[in-house]
Formats: C-alpha cells, structure tokens, sequence
C-alpha cells in the first residue's frame, strides 16, 4: 500500500509536468488552423522611444492585414543570450526575434526552428543593398537588419581646438600625435570602457580591417582561422597602441555605457576627447549629459590609416540590428520584415532616434544631424563592411576573440595568443 | 529510505499518538490522503525545479553542446578534465576560496563586535541597528550598479577619501588587478555585514541575563563576561552564520558580474562567473554544465561535512531549517 502511495504522487507530479507541453501541442494547432495568426515577436525596446515605436508599428501592421495580429515583447537586451536557445529547443518560440546575423545566426540555424526567408524577400531585398549579406548564412537569407551600425572616432571639436588639433587625424602615426598634443593640454585622449570588453576588441579589429586585404578578412570568418600575418601585424599595433598610454586613468575598469563616469560619459562631459564607438554613442552621451550643446560639439573620423596594412582604407567594421523568423509561421514573419524594412518605417525610425542609419537608403535623407549624416554617407562609400569579429564568428569563438583581446588590454596575452584564441575556442 | 523515515516521522508525530491496537481502515486513508496533499506540491516542485534540472545538467556534462540540435557529440568526462585543468577555472576556485577565508577571519569579528554594540541599551539603537541592516535589503544588481560608479577614478570614494585627507590611499579599485579581488570583497562585506548582525543579535537575545548576572555577581568585568559567557553561547549561531558565509562565497556571482564581469584579465572571476561565461556567453552549455556540476560537487562535499562535523551538536533532536540565503 506504501508503494502504490508513492506510486500516485509520482505520477501526479509527472501529469503536472507534462500537462503544459500538451497544453502547447493543442494551441499550435489552434493558430494554424484558422486564417487568423498571431505572431509574437522579441525585441530589444524595453524602454521608449524604442518600446512604443515597435508597439506601433505593429498596431500600424495590423490595421493594414486585419488577419495578423503580431504582439510584441520587450526583452532585456543581454537576456537574448540566454533566452534565445531555450526558445529555439522548445516547441513555442517567439515568431519573430532580434537577430545581429554572422556566426551567432549560423549557430541558432542549427536548431531547425529559423526559417530561410530567402524565397519571401528577392522581390523586395534588392532595394536595401549589400549589408543583408551579414544576416545570410551559405547564400541563404535567414535575416533582415532594420538599421546598420558603423564603428569610428567620436570626437570633441572644443577640445581638440583646446589642444591645438585643426583637423581630425587620418593616419596613426597622426593620431599618435594627437594623443601627444592632447595629454599636453591636460585631457584624457581618448575614452573607453574596457570593462565590458567589447570596445577592446573594436580596436584590435580595426587594426586587422587595416592590415588585412578584404579576401582575407573574409577567408579568415568563413575558415574561423586567424593565423594569416595579417592578425599578428593587427596584434603589434595594438601593443604599439597601447604602450602610447591612449586611454583615461584605469580604463580597465570603466564602463561603456553606464553613468557620467562611463567612457561615453567622459566624453559627453569633456573629460576625455575621443572614443572608438558605434554610430549610437551619440545617443548614449545625450543621455548622460546634461549639456543640451553637446551634438554641436562632437564631430566623427573613420578610424585612421595604418601605415603599410593591406587594408582596403575603405572597409569599415561595422553590424546592424535585424529580426529573424521562426518556421512555424515564416510567410507571415517575412511580410512583417518587409514592412519594417519599407521607406515609411525606416523614416519613422530615423525620425524618432531609434535608427541612426537605417538600412534602406531612402530613408537616409531624414536623418537630421549632420554628424550622422556624414556617418551614413561614409557607410554608404564604404567598400566592405566587416561585421563585428565577435558577431560574424560564431559565438563560442568569438567571444574567446573578446576575452584574449581585453587580457591583452589588460596585459595578459601576446599578439599570438590573441589571433590562436578563435583556433583555441574550437578544439 | 526516505519512504521509511518519513512513516517512522509520521507515526511518531505529537498529537497524533497511535491508539492500542490496529488503525481503522478510515483512519489510514485519511493520513495517506494527508500525507498526499502535504507532500505534493513540495515534492513536484523539488523534483521539477531541483532534482530534474540537476540530472538533466549531469547528462549535457558528458556531451559538447552548444544549446542548439541535437544532444549527440558525446565525450565522456573530457569536459571535466578540461574543467579541472583551465587555469581560468582554478583561478577561480582561488578567488572563492580567498572570499570564504576572507569572509571568516574579517566578517565574522566584525559583525559579532558590531552585534555586541548594537544589543547595548543605548539612545537611538533601533535607528543603528536599521542603518546596519539597509544594505542588506538592497538588490544585489543596484548594490554593484552603485559601487561600480562611485569606484570609478575620481568618483565618490576616491573624493570622499580626498577630502578625510586619506588620499595618498586611492587606488584604481576596479582596474588594478592585484586590488580588485579586495576592492569586491569590500563591497560583499559592506552588503553582508547587516545580515550577520541581525542573525548575531537574535542570538545574543537567546542568552540568558542570569549568567551574565552570575558572572557579574562573581567579579567578571565587561570583556571577561564577553569572552566566556557571551561569545561562547552565541557559538551555535556563529557555527550556522560560517555555513551560510561560505556557501554564499562559493556561489558569489552578481555583484561580481555587474561590476567586473570577472575581469579585468580575469582577477576577479569565480566559479559562477567562469560558468555564466562559458556557458550562456560562448554558448558552451555541456562544459558549463560540466562546471556547475563540480560547482554542486564542491558546495555538496562541504554542506555534508560541515554537518557532520561542525553543526553536529547544534543538530542533534532538532530539524535544521536554512533560512535566508
């Protein structure tokens, strides 16, 4: 009698464990059977304007395909790291969901559950240019970014004038002057935010986007292989770089983003002249200033020229922000990527800040601020845009590639061991 | 044998005293039917939420995943092995041991000493005793957020010291990485401390004033009545308060992620920050699982032998409820 006891709740604890995945099973079928879908869609907008223009657009979707109801869900950026998987093994994930595209895009394929568009968008896709090359994986579309991201200098013209600067620099060895001239006047060159890694390994990548001839760039993403000459070079030159002493007292342990002390916020409030950073930073330092001038007083240069590096001087690094879409309901996901990508939403999204270069070209002449503007039309110059290293890697790599950058930052690490530690993350 | 000592509980509860003679029939269905619903939903939830995932963790262990397809690349214990030989991983296991020893020979005097002032009558000892304990209450992420921005060079407590006229004594707190480890645990102390005070004063008030009286009556001055009355009774809530230290620097990870992220070169990583890392940031499940596996192993391994050998007084006839962290 005992036993059946335990017999009962064991099989009462296995009921209540299994009564949701039934649960879903009968759901799913509810949603395809009908002609009305629902799609739920991750996003990044936890806070406005972001979060209330996607609740807009996808009211505005709606209105217009009554049958489409699509129901937004704001996540926590970071979370996506450790959300998307669960999603993607279980029989419900989110239809559509923010992507960045490169490697991590060709892991998540791996699970079966992201559709390849790339059938719904060639009739459309033509119109955004090469830079949803970045969201295909084997030729396929699996993707669509909704803004592009450009990485350079963001300056302060005040400051460089403090220090005697007439032009920004276009070469290292100009650059390297610079941070001479400005550490004379009292200012800290140049801002970054080495705690969280990422903007570390900005600088080591440019410097192997300077080094490297663009068939090399793209040889080493697709073999996972940095072991050609050229990341060595990109490897001394960061050495070079950082015996020159570039960077605000105790980078290591400042902030990217967070508060007046944040890198961005150090340049925001004068106290340092420059950072390397994406197209979005000046939004950032809007936000940790109060100084209502401060756009005026910023300017942007690409990063400079390296003498003798094999680099196309036109190739920026660079990514975007994009959506992918689940299978289950593809052709409906891949019309709601149409919408976003078309001239009406890319304007909206431009004019209320949340894209500062938007992926379809005709929306590029609402941006308003001039310094942005000069960014887009550099990214629309460019020749090749290499995405982020830790984003066209797949992510086990590429986040090695992160860490051996920023304990090299930290000196801890050789020009080797930095370009062995994609080699390394894949044994 | 939990089937059976759950019975022998069950027969010998108080209240409960089994009539001479066989139960009715209505009677056991009764207790089974109570038994049933009492244990339920404790049970689902222990065996969903912590028993499954454990052996679920177990399995990926043995398998290179990365948390997308199948579960299939099988590689026995290599996980572990790479593990147990990453020196990232041993560095690790270094910084949680310095926090436990840390935490023992700097927390524990600090807050019996602090206890021991707060339980004195004195004016306004409500009001130290609730400034003692408000960091405790704060969120563990808004703590880090905090400190991670009054750390910076020239922030709060480099200007705070300045103006004390200790400034000779900054440091770059969280970028010198033979200081960060020191500068966190400074941190953890000024989070912590709130809770061992109060698990301190609870104890002090279950001391009976007769033996200080005694004590007293006998020519005892203030630190003698202290070193052998006081503390030596406070010993079974010391004994618990080192348990629950040492578990909680074992597992340290919050306050250390927000602020470091382990680094800068990894001289503030822990175990859990190693786990986080390999495991959501690379996408690296089987490994991370592997290392939360030797994480349970270590923090299991010291739980049964602290037990056994230290809490073992404390516990004889009684249930031991864990509470707080």
């Amino acid at each position: 009698m005992k036993k059946y006891a335990v017999l009962c709740v064991i099989s009462l604890c296995l009921a209540m464990i299994a009564a949701p995945v039934f649960a879903n099973g009968q759901k799913e079928q509810a949603a395809s059977s009908s002609g009305n879908v629902t799609l739920t869609w991750w996003h990044n907008g936890t806070a406005d304007p972001l979060k209330g223009v996607w609740q807009k657009v996808a009211d505005d979707y709606h209105a217009a395909h009554p049958n489409v109801t699509i129901t937004p869900v704001p996540i926590q950026n970071e979370q996506f790291n450790t959300k998307m998987p669960l999603a993607l093994q279980s029989n419900d994930p989110p239809d559509i969901y923010q992507q960045w595209g490169g490697g991590q895009l060709a892991t998540q394929i791996k699970s079966g559950k992201v559709a390849d568009i790339t059938n719904y968008v060639s009739s459309w896709i033509g119109e955004l240019g090469g830079s949803v090359k970045g969201w295909q994986v084997n030729g396929k579309q699996y993707g669509i970014p909704f803004d592009l991201h450009i990485v350079g200098f963001w300056y302060r013209k005040d400051l460089f004038a403090k220090a005697g600067i007439s032009a920004p620099p276009k070469t290292m060895d100009e650059l390297n002057a610079d941070v001479v001239k400005l550490k004379a006047a009292g200012i800290a060159p140049i801002a970054i935010g080495s705690k969280d890694r990422w903007p570390d390994a900005f600088y080591w990548e440019y410097f192997a986007v300077r080094e490297a001839s663009t068939a090399v760039l793209q040889k080493a993403m697709d073999t996972q292989d940095l072991s050609a000459p050229a990341f060595i070079k990109a490897g001394e030159d960061m050495q070079k770089f950082l015996d020159s002493k570039p960077f605000q007292e105790g980078f290591l342990g400042t902030p990217a983003q967070q508060g007046a002390g944040s890198s961005a916020g150090l340049v925001a409030n004068g106290k340092a002249a420059m950072e390397l950073q994406g197209d979005w930073d000046l939004s950032v330092m809007t936000g940790l200033t109060t100084d209502k001038d401060l756009a005026s007083k910023l300017g942007w240069f690409p990063f400079p020229q390296v003498a003798g590096g094999a680099g196309d001087p036109t190739t920026t690094l660079g990514g975007g922000d994009g959506f992918s879409v689940t299978t289950k309901n593809a052709a409906a996901g891949a019309d709601f990527l149409k919408y976003i990508s078309s001239p009406a939403v890319q304007k909206m999204l431009v004019e209320n800040n949340i894209a500062s270069i938007p992926v379809n070209p005709a929306a590029t002449s609402s941006i308003s601020n001039p310094v942005v503007q000069s960014v887009a039309a550099y990214s629309g110059a460019a020749s090749f845009i290499q995405t982020y290293f830790d984003i066209a890697l797949p992510t086990n790599p590429g986040q090695a590639l992160d860490s051996a950058v920023a304990d090299f930052f930290a000196g801890q690490g050789t020009p080797q061991s930095v370009a062995e530690s994609v080699a390394k993350a894949n044994q | 044998m939990g089937d059976s000592s759950v019975s022998s509980i069950i027969r010998q509860a108080p209240g409960r005293a089994i009539r001479p003679g066989a139960l009715s029939s209505n009677g056991k269905l009764r207790k089974r039917l109570e038994l049933f619903f009492l244990l339920t939903p404790a049970l689902v939830f222990f065996v969903g939420f912590v028993l499954a995932p454990m052996v679920v963790g177990a399995y990926y262990s043995a398998f290179k995943w990365e948390g997308f397809g199948p579960v299939s690349d099988f590689i026995g214990i290599r996980n572990y092995v790479r593990a147990l030989s990453d020196s990232v991983f041993q560095l690790g296991v270094v910084h949680n041991l310095i926090y436990a020893v840390l935490s023992l020979i700097i927390q524990l005097p600090l807050s019996v000493g602090l206890a021991l002032l707060l339980n004195r009558n004195m004016r306004g000892q409500g009001f130290l005793r609730l400034v003692a304990f408000a960091p405790y209450v704060l969120s563990e992420a808004i703590t880090a957020v905090a400190w991670l921005l009054m750390l910076q060079p020239g922030g709060f407590v480099d200007q705070g010291m300045k103006a004390v006229g200790l400034g000779s004594l900054i440091q770059l707190w969280l970028a010198n990485t033979h200081i960060v480890l020191y500068t966190l645990f400074a941190v953890i102390t000024w989070k912590y401390i709130g809770f061992g005070i109060i698990l301190f004063l609870a104890g002090l008030q279950g001391i009976p004033i007769e033996l200080r009286e005694a004590a007293v009556l006998d020519g005892a001055n203030g630190w003698q009545v202290t070193r052998s009355i006081t503390v030596p009774l406070l010993g079974p809530t010391i004994r618990i308060w080192a348990f629950l230290a040492i578990v909680g620097s074992l597992q340290l990870f919050d306050l250390v992620w927000i602020m470091t992220l382990g680094g800068p070169a990894n001289a503030s990583t822990t175990m859990v920050t190693y786990l986080i890392d390999r495991g959501f940031q690379r996408y690296e499940f089987g490994y991370g699982s592997a290392v939360a596996v030797i994480l349970f192993i270590i923090c299991f391994t010291f739980a049964l032998l602290y037990q056994r050998f230290v809490l073992r007084r404390d516990t004889e006839g009684a249930t031991t409820r864990m509470v707080g962290q």
